[in-house]
């Protein structure tokens, strides 16, 4: 495996934060959307905000697969688990996810549903093959990373002949999800969420390529650089944004060229399309209904499709009232305006999705940041206002 | 060290309720393993409760219960590990541990065979150490309710006069040093995982920190605090320290040793090392003018080759455990939230 030292170098670090400095005019700010968790995670995880001048700002974004599920799909997942007695495979973070009624996968498991947590798809599929007189369904999210692996799943179990072994599929897609972004009243018209330029996934473009995202750079005027995650690489992405910004560009730049190239894994995209089509549409939490933004499982491969072998009934799902996680995906809002943060929702006790995962903004800014950003807890009076 | 005899495990295949029951069959199993292995003058009278000699001096006791998956690991199994453990929070009180008692759940259906090689390392790690075992207990419950082999360890040692180790004596401006590199038990476990196997040269660091103490407190009895950064790692324990005795710290990343092999698995597992387990790493806190001497004396025991101070203790009202990053930045380093890992030790 190779190491990332070089991305990390505490020098380098220091002459691109001086760069930076350098670069960004003072008499402007520079408000950088980081869309992807991963980012989040890595701007918290090294402290990259204090090597930042005060006028570049990051906005955190809707990229984290267990933040963007809408509570609906994860309730359904319960239901599976429970009323079908099904053997769920999940990936960890999803676990703790609370839905309707602060139920979570935990609780259900707790309950007694048979729900099992698993490193990746390979992990299902044995499971599946263990088992062979019980319905094994895996639990797929994530974005264009986490596609793949699920198609050659469906394709394993396809070629070995596995019957009990299905798919709940709710991957999404990212370029779709940025342009509902730049689309929504408060980039558009209300200006409440200023956005300058993009921080681009680069583990989804090393799938998907640079390509997806030269359209919308055209279309809303807005700079995106494919950035990877180690801290270095974040810090050179916000200098090459700041650049563009500077000099009135809105091009897609490639900062992670050590992996992605414009056109991404030709054999992993032909493999998704074999398996995989487009949704209509699709609900996200925080974005709501969001056309053509996630995929199901083509005709062909019915069988291997949780939705079509399981019903589930209808409900009203419900998210906890006072939860911003919505606006906070949006970028509208900040974990600290939350009147839960940090005093009911905890990652212990966390009352929406984006206090689960590592990469949620909530759980970073609690875990990583909260001693800068100091916790808005409301007063008494405030509250009864 | 008598070797073990093969044909136990060929004529007895397996733990039974008979095994637990009182009979002959438990006598013999007693006998045949526990004892044959486990032999001592003290364990060896085969009386209930053991008589102990005691130096004079304030004693410390520590009991602690090892639930463990996989029971065998790369660097040790469940056997040495109740011994290292229980010695190590002995250790980290200041003291020299004098000795130590063993208690065992068995679940029927068991192979003996295992069972025998969990009591020879069991055996073998308190002999390394000096420390006998001198009583148990042995109970099997029925299958299904056990998860193969619980062990709970007691350990009972004496502080040496002059030593006061304690959290509460953590103060601003102490050093902190950490006797070698974070993070190789966790990962040697979750390598040996059901559905997790990958590749890796790491072996759990589990040890019996004892002598390390020894030599460090005969060098700096003025020690504030020592701990052993067990479950929840080294980020749970200085949380631990920090809360209790109501300081902040500030550590330096670049200083923390963590091995190559480690940082890899971490990386690809999405875990951050600082809260990944340990088993043979004590984490000191001592004045800093004599942080330097102690490292030393670290340094020079094999255990604590590669020691280093990574902090220090600050004056915090929010209690916070600080690092600087590699890069330059500031982050909190904050209790595990839930579990990062399911069930490591
Ligand atoms: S702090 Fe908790 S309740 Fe508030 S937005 Fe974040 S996850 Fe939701």
């Amino acid at each position: 495996m190779k190491y990332v030292d070089e991305f990390r170098d505490r020098e380098l670090a220091k002459t691109v934060a001086e760069a930076i400095r350098r670069e960004a005019r003072p008499e402007r700010t520079y408000n950088i959307m980081e869309f992807c968790g991963g980012h989040t995670h890595a701007i918290f995880r090294y402290g990259v905000k204090d090597l930042m001048p005060e006028n570049v700002r990051f906005v955190h974004g809707p990229g984290c697969p267990v933040c963007v599920l809408p509570v609906r799909r994860l309730d359904d997942a319960v239901e599976i688990a429970e009323r079908h007695g099904v053997i769920l495979c999940t990936y960890g973070d999803m676990m703790r996810v609370p839905g309707t009624k602060q139920r979570s996968l935990i609780r259900a498991k707790a309950d007694g549903a048979d729900i099992r947590m698993v490193y990746s798809t390979l992990d299902a599929l044995k499971i599946a093959r263990d088992n062979p007189d019980r319905e094994v369904v895996f639990f797929a999210i994530g974005f264009e990373t986490t596609t793949p692996p699920t198609a050659v799943a469906i394709r394993q179990a396809e070629k070995e002949g596995l019957r009990n072994f299905s798919v709940f599929c709710n991957h999404v897609l990212t370029p779709s999800a940025i342009s509902h972004i730049l689309q929504s009243p408060e980039v558009r018209e209300l200006g409440t969420v200023r956005i300058d330029g993009f921080l681009g996934p680069s583990h989804v473009s090393s799938v998907i390529g640079s390509e997806p995202y030269e359209y919308f750079a055209e279309e809303f005027g807005k700079p995106v650089v494919i950035a990877g995650f180690e801290p270095l690489d974040v810090m050179q992405s916000a200098l090459m944004l700041i650049r563009q910004i500077n000099e009135g560009r809105h091009e897609v730049e490639n900062e992670y060229t050590r992996v992605v190239t414009r056109e991404g894994n030709l054999k992993a995209q032909s493999l998704v399309s074999e398996v995989f089509e487009l949704r209509t549409s699709f609900e996200w939490r925080g974005l709501g209904t969001v056309p053509y933004s996630a995929l199901k499982i083509r005709e062909a491969h019915a069988a291997f499709d949780a939705e079509r072998r399981f019903e589930v009934s209808e409900k009203k799902s419900r998210e906890v009232k006072s939860c911003e996680c919505p606006a906070i995906l949006r970028g509208v809002k900040k974990p600290t305006d939350c009147k839960l943060f940090g005093t009911v929702c905890t990652p212990d006790t966390p009352m929406g999705s984006c206090m689960v995962s590592s990469e949620g903004a909530c759980a970073a800014y609690w875990t990583y940041g909260r001693h800068r950003d100091p916790v808005r807890r409301p007063r008494a009076k405030e509250e009864a206002a | 060290m008598n070797a073990p005899q093969p044909d136990l495990a060929r004529r007895k295949g397996s733990v039974d309720m008979a095994h637990g029951g009182g009979g002959r069959a438990m006598a013999e199993l007693i006998s045949d393993l526990f004892q044959r292995h486990l032999s001592n003058p003290i364990l060896d009278q085969g009386n209930d409760a053991a008589l102990l000699n005691v130096p004079p001096g304030r004693l410390v006791m520590s009991t602690d219960g090892h639930v463990i998956s996989p029971l065998f690991f790369p660097g040790g199994d469940i056997g040495s590990l109740a011994v290292h453990g229980t010695l190590n929070d002995v250790a980290t009180a200041g003291a020299r541990p004098l000795y130590l008692t063993a208690g065992f759940i068995l679940e029927e259906g068991f192979p003996l065979a295992d069972l025998e090689r969990i009591v020879v390392s069991m055996a073998l790690a308190a002999r390394d150490a000096g420390v006998p075992i001198v009583t148990g207990d042995t109970k099997v419950v029925e299958k299904g309710k056990g998860d193969g082999v619980f062990i709970t360890t007691t350990g009972l040692g004496v502080v040496p006069e002059g030593v006061h180790v304690s959290v509460e004596r953590a103060r601003p401006g102490q050093a902190i040093l950490l006797s070698g590199s974070i993070g190789d038990h966790g990962v040697a476990i979750l390598s040996k995982r059901e559905n997790l196997e990958f590749e890796t040269e790491i072996r759990s660091d589990s040890a019996a920190l004892h002598t390390l103490v020894a030599n460090m407190v005969a060098d700096v009895p003025g020690i504030a605090v020592l701990r052993d950064p067990t479950r929840g790692g080294l980020a749970a324990t200085l949380n631990e320290i920090a809360r209790t005795a109501g300081v902040g710290m500030h550590l330096d990343e670049t200083r923390i040793p963590v091995k190559r092999d480690v940082a890899a698995a971490c990386e690809l597992l999405g875990l951050d090392p600082l809260y990944v387990a340990n088993e043979g790493k004590l984490i000191c806190l001592c004045e800093a003018d004599d942080a330097e001497r102690l490292l030393a004396v670290m340094k020079a025991h094999p255990l604590g080759r590669d020691a280093a101070i990574i902090g220090t203790v600050t004056e915090d009202d929010a209690h916070l455990v600080e690092m600087e990053t590699e890069i330059g930045g500031l982050r909190v380093v904050d209790w595990l939230s839930g579990e990062q890992l399911p069930r490591i030790c």
